[in-house]
């Protein structure tokens, strides 16, 4: 269990001479890039869960050439994309077309600074994590909006016309129902925002919460782009929209930040409305005194961040896209409307104290 | 220390972000030095350990004031040379307005620092938390103000939706509820029949 037992003991000799600060430097960047790396592995297998499942969804098998049970796939296919020619057009923008996808993958690698994956391991414990969150995943947009102009093609711009539309809209109703769960959890820090679901299932804010883990879902659907809300790619109207013109790496690059938005979606959803890394089974004496059900760990989190992965890819196999106006009813008259009531409702219910406000 | 070289460089990213506001001749490109200058000031605010106004400031402005900027910007094609033209009259004008405000702000400083040393950039306790004591004034000393201002807010955007929501007579639209409420039973029929084979 302890690493630092395994250690020969001149490695703590030489690491108690470096300065303090330079230790805590090469700590954090440690940290930084383990979690990036995890990040960039998930996303490849992600592609591939994506692949199996909408496969079997269609009465497919998905991919199973190369590897065992095609697992080698994610990796052919990021060789494939490095080694393809990177095209600029002649008439574009140059140094912002090729800054534009890292504007898109910045912001969704920065999040997962504030994000807790045990008891005890996030990067950055910072009293404001969720407007942190809600700011970083903000930002996201500008990528979009610069890819589809710089490129001078109609057609992606209007790719990013729709998509930045499309997100305003949605960050609206994403914020609101953020509201409502800062109000339940008490705090803006994403730790104690779990620790305050903890005791068990029925202690999850999607319980007292429900309309606003549907509409923060939903709207996070809507804001990496996915089916059904992916308008600003839609391959029967506008080729692809925003990335048309990108090819090779800066292509991978797009791909790499719309995946990681999608697992930092299903991760924020699991800790805002299912508890993060608490265990469903807390306080329950029947799976005994010592059962690894119960403990909090990475385990649960991971098994729900899967969960809602699946999600995203079941929503994408089974719903036909939206058209452009409904896309913005749904936002603007549906979902505000619901979490502004929603909220009145919490603040009822908080004075009632009913839910997570009874003492 | 640190804190003052981290200070000197990252005005002088927001000075060069600032300029660079004014001068690119490109709007799209303006538009993004001026987004780099908020995030250089969300910076300085951090500093200063004003975490909760710092990520504020970029969530407001960056996420949503500058994507709309963007979004109004990229479908104009401005002609630069004609806006050019125009610059050299408006000089006079433009630097007496810059000047008035290096004024008013120099008399802000001086009154302020009047009756109070120069402070480092610690000042605060270690465990001060910049949005608790936002919200425990927010909440208790200015909660009127507060609530009002939040009330106006919201009713900004309840009548912005409200304008869309209007009718007018003799306009050919879907029903989106009808729509959405098909069963494919009224469209489909499904008739079992035998398959034809040959032979």
């Amino acid at each position: 269990m302890n690493i630092s037992s395994l250690m020969p003991a001149f490695v703590f000799e030489q690491w108690n001479l470096v300065p303090g600060y330079i230790q805590d430097l090469l700590i954090i960047t440690l940290q930084i890039v383990f979690i990036s790396i995890c990040v960039i592995l998930a996303v490849a297998f992600t592609t591939y869960f994506e692949r199996k499942v909408i496969g079997y969804m269609q009465g497919r098998l998905g991919p199973n050439r190369v590897g065992p049970k095609g697992l080698g796939q994610p990796f052919a296919d990021v060789i494939k994309l490095l080694i393809k020619e990177v095209v600029v057009p002649s008439k574009s923008n140059r140094f912002l077309f090729v800054i534009a996808p890292l504007l898109s993958l910045v912001p969704a690698l920065a999040t997962w600074a504030v994000i807790p994956l045990t008891d005890g391991f996030v990067i950055a414990d910072i009293n404001a994590g969720l407007l942190y969150v809600l700011a970083l995943t903000s930002v996201g947009v500008y990528g979009v909006l610069l890819a589809g102009w710089s490129t001078n093609s109609k057609y992606a711009f209007l790719g990013a016309m729709r998509s930045a539309a499309q997100i305003v809209a949605y960050e609206i109703a994403m914020g609101f129902a953020l509201v409502g769960v800062l109000m339940a959890g008490g705090s803006l820090n994403l730790g104690e925002i779990i620790a305050s679901q903890s005791g068990g299932f029925s202690n999850w804010f999607i319980i007292p919460l429900f309309p606003l883990f549907v509409v923060y879902f939903v709207s996070g659907v809507a804001e990496t782009n996915r089916a059904p809300f992916d308008v600003a790619e839609g391959e029967s109207e506008i080729v692809a929209g925003f990335h048309v013109e990108y090819s090779g790496v800066a292509f991978a690059v797009f791909f790499l930040a719309e995946y990681a938005n999608i697992i930092l979606i299903a991760a924020l959803t699991s800790i805002f409305f299912l508890a993060g890394w608490s265990s469903p089974f807390e306080g329950w004496t029947i799976l005994g005194s010592e059962s690894f059900l119960r403990e909090p760990s990475f385990f649960w989190l991971a098994l729900k961040i899967c969960f809602f992965i699946f999600v995203f890819f079941w929503i994408r196999a089974t719903f036909p896209r939206y058209r452009y106006d409904q896309i913005m009813r749904l936002g603007w008259k549906i979902f505000i409307p619901v979490t502004i009531v929603w909220i009145a409702v919490e603040g009822l219910m908080a004075w009632m104290k009913v839910g997570p406000w009874a003492i | 220390m640190f804190q003052t070289i981290l200070f000197y460089v990252f005005s002088s990213i927001l000075l060069v972000a600032a300029l660079g506001v004014i001068f690119s001749k490109n709007p799209v490109h303006s538009i993004m030095f001026l987004v780099g200058a908020f995030f250089q000031s969300a910076v300085l605010w951090l500093l200063i350990e004003a975490e909760f106004l710092a990520i504020v400031l970029v969530l407001v402005y960056v996420g949503a004031v500058m994507v709309l900027f963007l979004f109004v910007v990229m479908m104009l094609d401005i002609n630069v040379e004609e806006a050019k033209s125009s610059i050299a009259k408006y000089t006079p004008f433009g630097l007496l307005i810059a000047g008035l405000m290096i004024v008013e702000l120099m008399q802000v400083i001086k009154l302020r620092s009047a009756n109070q040393t120069l402070q480092g950039f610690s000042i605060n306790p270690p465990d001060y938390s910049n949005t608790e004591s936002l919200g425990s004034v927010l909440y208790t000393e200015h909660v009127y103000a507060f609530e009002i201002a939040s009330v106006i807010l919201l009713l900004a955007i309840v009548a912005a939706i409200t304008l869309t929501m209007r009718k007018r007579p003799g306009l050919k639209v879907q029903d989106i509820a009808k729509q959405v409420a098909v069963d494919p039973k009224d469209r489909l029929k499904i008739i079992k029949m035998k398959s034809e084979t040959e032979s």
